[in-house]
């Protein structure tokens, strides 16, 4: 499909979604003009009456989702306000919240750095420094609970996915696959290849905003050692220290 | 005033359902819910709950339960009965689509569930804490439910006890589904398939296989074939309970109320909302066909289907269960001399 114009597409996902759709490729100018859409639909929310029956947006990669419930008002009213308010829609203006979240990278916590490392000609410094210095974008959240697809690995990172997953993959382990880099919120099988694990976690329940990361932020890695992750682990357990004080200082949030 | 239930045998694939945790998804969290939204709206009508009220969803071996504190009503609906044995009674069988009384130390053993998606309503809903906005258990994250987790023996299943205790009981007749193929809008990416995928999908049988659970029910038939390989992968975006996706082999999944938030197979058409409680009732070797409809036939569908609804609420009926004695018959029987009414 042609995108012409940049006019994004409505298409429909049955009777309770629509999704606009900006591109088919991961493309940070075309997730920007996501955020964009994401932000005027949001702003737009309390005063349109086409906009009332939505039950949740979803930002991905390339296109946004509006969920909407077909008992509370027109489907193809919604649709129309959003296609006007898409094709209106710039990139996005309003920064994502950055963090600085630690990273530990110790043997145990990181089974494919080695792999990953030497399949690029790298060091196991060297390979750790690239990713440090790296900024990593939240694309989407999905495949589980407060699980963020980010964009921004360099290529000299890029792997492909193991040729077997793993059984279990421990909870809060940073992996890469592809051009992504990801954290899994849980433990669970996975083939991504295991990096690093922080001590922060992505998804908690019991909290205002469940999921750690949104579509938008932007997620640093801030390396620590293994004494350091122990103390950041147990004064987050201990209530000491609350996830947003990984948040980046002097960054707009 | 509060009673509750006492799980003495947790069953098999059963969970406490409610109409689900809207307004998530964005964080990676399922819609969960009712996998049969109607069948559990008629349990909790029953009972005279609000339809979205908690039901425990019965898919396998039902559980068995004891009341801790009664009394309350609970209703069946689904394709499934269930035997009452009251404190030094014999047992009695409680039939689908409607209602009995318990008192503290009755006992209730459901099911098996003869196929589809069955629901025990208790009076009051049941009453577990709500998490991020629902009753729901999605397993996946440990949310909602008894602390994330299925029904096992030694739990307890809050509710409301009856103010009064009546000796009428309520039935309906069974709600039956709409029949005929199941309605699609097709899209968002019907593009990425071939014309002749589109007519088998339009024109042929897919069968119900054995592989499904809240997450989805894989369907096998004629293969969909993709307009290319490379249409047969996307980069991933939003889907939605009832969105078909179809992978490179061309055989169809038909995503349910757990499913993920996001997915990278093509999605060729999506079972449209109305139809959607139809799925939960689907067996294995069932034959679905599926008929391609607009927006606003959709909504006429829905509006049909809201109708029929109300007509079921209305026809619930009160009933003396046997064994009780009818004082309503004895009343219009007239027995009591002089005394019924008193204005003649």
């Amino acid at each position: 499909m042609s995108y012409e114009k940049d006019q994004p597409h409505l298409l429909p996902l049955g009777d309770g979604a629509w999704t606009v759709e900006f591109g088919d490729r991961i493309d940070p100018a075309v997730h920007g003009r996501v955020m964009g859409f994401f932000e005027s639909l949001q702003a737009a929310r309390g005063s349109s009456p086409a906009l009332a029956g939505i039950i949740d947006i979803v930002p991905t990669f390339r296109s946004l989702t509006v969920h909407y419930d077909p008992l509370r008002g027109s489907g193809a009213a919604l649709g129309e306000a959003l296609r006007q308010l898409a094709g209106q829609a710039r990139g996005s203006v309003v920064q994502g919240r950055h963090w600085s979240l630690p990273a530990c990278f110790d043997d145990d916590f990181a089974p494919d750095l080695a792999a990953v490392a030497e399949r690029h000609g790298l060091s196991r410094a060297a390979a750790l420094e690239l990713l440090c210095a790296s900024e990593f974008r939240v694309y989407m959240i999905g495949f589980m609970p407060g699980f963020p697809y980010m964009g921004g690995l360099p290529a000299q990172l890029q792997t492909p996915r193991l040729a077997s997953p793993r059984q279990k993959v421990p909870a809060r382990s940073i992996a890469v696959a592809g051009e992504m880099c990801a954290v899994y919120p849980w433990e669970s099988p996975g083939g991504w290849n295991l990096l690093g694990r922080t001590p922060v976690s992505l998804f908690v329940a019991g909290e205002a905003q469940p999921s750690l990361l949104a579509s938008g932020d932007i997620v640093r890695w801030q390396p620590v050692d293994r004494a350091a992750y122990d103390a950041i682990a147990a004064d987050l357990h201990s209530g000491r220290r609350r996830r947003l004080d990984f948040l980046q200082a002097g960054v707009p949030s | 005033m509060s009673a509750f239930v006492e799980v003495l045998d947790g069953g098999l694939g059963n969970s406490i359902q409610d109409a689900g945790r809207p307004g998530y998804r964005h964080m990676g969290i399922a819609s969960s819910g009712f996998l049969d939204p109607l069948f559990a709206r008629c349990a909790n009508a029953l009972v005279g709950n609000p339809g979205g009220a908690a039901c425990l969803e019965i898919r396998g071996i039902g559980p068995r339960l004891r009341v801790g504190q009664g009394p309350l009503r609970l209703a069946l609906t689904g394709n499934l009965t269930a035997s009452i044995v009251r404190q030094g009674g014999s047992p009695q069988e409680l039939v689908a689509w409607s209602t009995a009384t318990l008192d503290s130390g009755d006992c209730l053993t459901v099911g098996p569930v003869n196929g589809g998606t069955a629901y025990l309503a208790l009076s009051g809903g049941i009453a577990v804490a709500s998490e991020l906005g629902s009753r729901s258990t999605y397993l996946r994250a440990a949310i909602g439910g008894l602390h994330g987790r299925l029904p096992a023996a030694g739990d307890c299943l809050p509710c409301a006890r009856l103010g009064q205790r009546e000796y009428r009981e309520y039935q309906a007749e069974p709600w039956t589904h709409d029949s005929g193929p199941l309605h699609v809008m097709l899209g968002p990416q019907a593009t990425h398939f071939s014309e002749a995928a589109l007519a088998e999908l339009l024109g042929q049988p897919y069968t119900v296989t054995p592989e499904s659970d809240r997450m989805g029910m894989r369907l096998s038939g004629p293969r969909l074939a993709h307009r290319s390989a490379a249409a047969a992968d996307i980069v991933s975006d939003a889907v939605t309970p009832g969105a078909i996706q179809v992978p490179g082999n061309g055989q169809p999944i038909i995503l349910l109320a757990d499913c993920q938030t996001v997915g990278g197979y093509p999605k060729i058409a999506t079972v449209i909302s109305a139809d959607l409680p139809r799925l939960g009732q689907c067996r294995p070797g069932e034959e679905l066909r599926f008929a391609a409809v607009d927006l606003e036939k959709s909504a006429e569908i829905l509006a049909a289907r809201e109708a029929r609804w109300q007509a079921w609420v209305n026809g619930i009926r009160p009933y003396l269960p046997a064994g009780y004695l009818d004082e309503a018959a004895l009343y219009q029987g007239n027995l009591i001399s002089g005394m019924v009414r008193a204005d003649r």
